[in-house]
């Protein structure tokens, strides 16, 4: 197992800088940012000036190992916008887009398991119709729509729940400000992703309902309980554990839309303003971040797979 | 070797100490770190006409050593001579040719038909392809076919999948009999059906090997049924060849200690043979283990070991001065019968 | 003396897409304490079903819709899942064909094992290990200890059927209910399962139910068969008796097309021809008629069973002319 690790670490660095080298290519065929930054005023001497200042004149290659040079010293560059330097802003940015992808990963899978099981053990009754109805409502309203129906919903007709932001401007949070604020973000992304999830796990679960060694279960006279929750559902985590690994990427990108519109002061918002700007070292760090979460998620949710399954191994 | 008994003594096919080896590696970097000997040093030869069974159980390499005949695997070493010729230092347009002559029956009829394809299609198009019929005459060559192995004609239409298990084994021979092979190998035809499919299935082939003439392989491990289709069956243990000879005279007088255990295991349909299955059970269980190999395959669980064993060269070799009874077992004939 | 087992008028039928099948008729059978008795047929005739409805275990869509099951005097059909759940496991116990898939791949050896003695021994975590270990060692399992600490996939499949034949008797078995547990086997390691059975067999002083279809394992092992064809049992008798005098055109068509090894070369095996129809319980008369060489008009009226000599029943109305050929 450890040498399958390592294996998988070896491995992840020239994919990671596989992936580097075609973001910065991408990046550089949409454009030069110095383009926002034109104006009726502003010369040609200076946009050229500029151009240097930023090494933006040098073809691209050489731009990109200059980059690479100083993040091997640890240094991710300064936002061509706000001056910042790229990790403190990532930095700031990160912990809220943590806390909104963490608790709605948690509420999603609070959602998503229990009823896929359900479904999978009921299958064809009426709980189960309705819960795979209401796993499509949730897949299938796009996210937008669904935000401006709570907005509407609670802020506006209600007035119970924030409309947007982290905090209530002009104080300094606490937790029970924060949780509010996150109330319909949370609930936004996590119907989502709860409908897919559902079927998935709905769809295994009955796929582990039809083994041959629940049957054996059975035989036993182990009792009903004992072959569902025992024997069935320890099997069902395998595809929960897919499930979990394949929603941790999904999430760090996907929240770009309801962060936007919940103002939710995140990696989403940043990033976006980012592209918009083409602010190249900030777009650099965050797909950096975002390369080396979706590597290291897909290594976890596999050596989480060989703890769970014991007939899974790797040499 | 081989008898002159004044016919044409040259044989169809030869195999010479055929072996296919299988790398098992293991680390970080995929290392080699031994060799899992499949088929380990087979030889032997068929005569026109005739139908060679080889049996054994799982993981002897029987299955291994017909796909090697045909074609579908590349020997790791040793020599196939087909009509004299070796076929693996052969051209590539040469050996197509030749491959229409070696052609293959297999177990899964389900999987080894297209299901895509109606059984029309599936027959004619191997003889389009290489010539063998053409437009004019392909309606006819197929309806023959169909005819051959007791199918009806409004099969043609049909898809695979709706046809019984024993009627898709047919279509499989028909298709492996639609380019006029001289070598038929057939994997376990019948090995997938009911009794009484089999049966039928069996009666097949023995017919089609009188009239078309065939040379066979039959590959099995329902020993029953490789001797009703065999003249001379071959036992395979572990990727070797460990006893030849006439199917009557090889179970009437097993010599080989594997040979002997195999053949007492099988339960007889006829319970006045009933006998304590104690008697022959032999313990444990066959394994194929990387590593160099030296000696008898069957050593470990054989109940006349000795120590010459593990050492010996193994070769198959007559029972007693020109026998065509072949065995490998260097104690063989040294015993009296049992 | 009773029987352990007293199956009466089972009908077993799965609702699929097409409506209703059934697929067992109406069968009617006993085994008898000590005793091996062999269900064998051929696929599709219902045997691996009815073995399933006496332990409860249809899947979905199958239910039994008339008869009754008296095991140790007690109809099972009539008993709850719970009140089942007491006998399986303990008095009743079942082995499966692919050892495999029948093992639950995510649980130690040991875990399984230990699972059913608690829950009808009522033993302790310790003791229940103490008396899995000695379970296995008992099957012939080398290196029992080792095998308690390992997962299904890693032993072979000889072995693992030998730890589902060690799990099936774990508790106090008084009928076994095996369902072709050598079919997926080499044949040297069938021989080493058979001779275990029926060792356990003697010793445990249990009777045991084996469904097969292989004609050689029903001479060797049984006591007495029962032939089903089509989801009917058209013949039942002892075994000498069933393979001296078949009375039934498909038991005797059947044993006559069984190839063996000790077979002269100028044998001729009789195949029987045609195939068992698709839509067989729609059959109002006798469902192998169609395919029998001694059919008659009578043949199409139901068929009743008769009982020819002692204990020698057959469904089939030719069945004494069947038996006067029967030396040719």
């Amino acid at each position: 197992m450890t040498k399958y690790i390592i294996k998988r670490l070896l491995i992840a660095l020239p994919t990671l800088i596989g992936i580097t080298i075609i973001d910065y290519a991408i990046m550089c065929f949409a454009g030069s940012p110095l383009e926002m930054m034109q104006g009726a005023r502003i010369s040609q001497a200076a946009v050229a000036a500029k151009e240097a200042a930023l090494g933006l004149d040098k073809p691209f290659y050489i731009q990109y190992i200059m980059w690479l040079g100083q993040l091997l010293q640890g240094n991710m560059g300064f936002s061509i916008k706000s001056y910042e330097a790229v990790s403190s802003m990532i930095g700031s940015h990160l912990g809220p887009t943590l806390l909104l992808m963490g608790v709605s990963l948690i509420v999603s899978l609070i959602m998503s398991v229990p009823a896929g099981i359900y479904s999978a053990i009921h299958q064809y009754s009426k709980g189960d119709y309705a819960v795979v109805t209401a796993s499509f409502f949730g897949s299938s309203i796009p996210g937008f729509f669904l935000s401006l129906l709570l907005v509407y919903i609670f802020n506006v007709t209600l007035g119970i729940l924030p409309s947007g932001g982290m905090v209530t401007l002009g104080t300094s949070g606490g937790a029970g400000d924060v949780a509010a604020h996150m109330v319909m973000p949370v609930l936004v992304l996590s119907v989502s992703m709860a409908g897919t999830n559902i079927r998935y796990i709905r769809s295994a679960v009955l796929e582990i309902l039809q083994q041959d060694y629940l049957r054996t279960a059975r035989a036993k006279g182990i009792g009903r309980r004992s072959v569902i929750y025992k024997h069935a559902l320890r099997n069902a985590l395998v595809p929960i554990v897919t499930v979990i690994g394949m929603q941790i990427p999904v999430l760090f990108g996907g929240a770009v839309i309801v962060e936007q519109l919940f103002s939710w002061p995140g990696l989403g918002l940043m990033t976006m303003s980012a592209i918009l700007n083409r602010d190249y070292p900030v777009i650099m760090g965050v797909c950096l971040l975002s390369a080396v979460v979706v590597l290291l998620a897909n290594l976890v949710t596999d050596i989480v797979y060989a703890v769970v399954n014991p007939a899974i191994q790797y040499d | 070797m081989l008898e002159n008994d004044g016919m044409d003594t040259k044989p169809l096919l030869q195999v010479e100490g055929l072996k296919k080896y299988y790398t098992a590696k293991s680390g970080i970097f995929s290392r080699n770190i031994g060799e899992i000997r499949a088929v380990d040093g087979v030889s032997f030869s068929i005569h026109k006409g005739e139908t060679l069974g080889l049996v054994g159980e799982s993981g002897c390499g029987k299955s291994t050593l017909g796909r090697q005949i045909v074609g579908l695997e590349q020997p790791t070493g040793g020599r196939i001579l087909y009509k004299g010729r070796d076929l693996s230092h052969m051209r590539k347009p040469e050996l197509k040719a030749i491959r229409t002559q070696l052609q293959m029956v297999f177990q899964d009829s389900y999987s080894s038909l297209n299901p895509r394809k109606h059984i029309f299609e599936i027959l004619a198009e191997p003889m389009l392809y290489h010539g063998l019929a053409d437009r004019n005459n392909i309606h006819q060559k197929v309806e023959y076919l169909l005819d051959l192995v007791g199918l009806a004609k409004n099969a043609l239409g049909r898809y695979p999948h709706e046809f019984s298990g024993g009627q898709r084994q047919r279509i499989g021979i028909a298709k492996a009999l639609s380019l006029n092979p001289s070598l038929l190998v057939c994997d376990e035809p019948v090995s997938a059906l009911d009794v009484s499919i089999q049966a039928q299935i069996l009666n097949l082939l023995k017919n089609l090997q009188k009239e078309l003439d065939l040379t066979s392989i039959f590959i099995g491990h329902g020993l029953g049924a490789v001797n009703y289709v065999s003249d001379r069956i071959a036992v395979m243990y572990l990727g070797q060849i460990v006893e030849l000879a006439d199917s009557r005279e090889l179970f009437d007088h097993p010599l080989h200690p594997y040979s002997k255990a195999l053949f007492d295991a099988v339960p007889l349909a006829d319970p006045r043979t009933r006998k304590r299955l104690g008697g022959g059970v032999i313990e444990g269980e066959a394994e194929i283990l990387p590593g160099p190999g030296e000696g008898c395959p069957f050593y470990p669980r054989c109940p006349r070991r000795s120590r010459e064993c593990s050492a010996a060269k193994m070769e198959l070799r007559p029972a007693s001065e020109g026998s065509s009874h072949l065995v490998s077992c260097i104690h063989a004939g040294q015993e009296g019968v049992d | 003396m009773s029987h352990i087992l007293e199956v009466s008028d089972l009908e077993v039928s799965f609702s699929g897409d097409g409506g209703k099948n059934i697929s067992v008729d109406h069968i009617s059978f006993y085994v008898d304490p000590g005793e091996v008795v062999c269900i064998v047929g051929e696929s599709g005739c219902g045997k691996s079903v009815t073995s399933l409805s006496i332990m409860g275990l249809l899947g979905r869509g199958g239910s039994v819709t008339s008869g009754r099951v008296l095991f140790e005097g007690k109809n099972l059909l009539a008993m709850t899942e719970k009140e089942l759940d007491q006998i399986r496991g303990d008095r009743l116990t079942m082995i499966f064909q692919d050892p495999l898939t029948s093992l639950n791949p995510v649980f130690t050896i040991g875990n399984q094992m230990t699972e059913s003695i608690r829950a009808h021994m009522g033993l302790g975590k310790e003791e229940a290990a103490v008396r899995a270990l000695m379970l296995l060692k008992k099957v012939g399992l080398p290196d029992a200890a080792a095998v308690m600490r390992r997962y299904p996939h890693l032993l072979s499949g000889g072995m693992r059927q030998r730890v589902m034949i060690a799990m099936a008797l774990s508790c106090s078995p008084s009928l076994l209910v095996a369902d072709e547990p050598t079919t997926a086997l080499d044949v040297t390691i069938q021989a080493q399962i058979m001779e275990l059975i029926l060792e356990l067999k003697e010793e445990l002083g249990m009777s045991v139910l084996l469904i097969t279809h292989d004609m050689g394992l029903v001479a060797q092992m049984a006591d007495r068969v029962l032939v089903m064809y089509a989801g009917q049992m058209i013949e039942q008798a002892p075994v000498l008796e069933l393979f001296d005098h078949p009375a039934h055109p498909y038991t005797k068509a059947l044993l006559r097309s069984v190839p063996g090894i000790m077979d002269r070369r100028d044998r001729v095996l009789e195949s029987i021809e045609g195939m068992v129809p698709e839509q067989y319980d729609m059959i109002t008369g006798c469902r192998f008629a169609d395919r029998c060489p001694y059919r008659r008009d009578i043949c199409g009226r139901p068929q009743i069973d008769r009982m020819i000599r002692h204990s020698h029943l057959v469904r089939c109305c030719r069945a004494g002319e069947v038996e006067s050929d029967a030396g040719k």
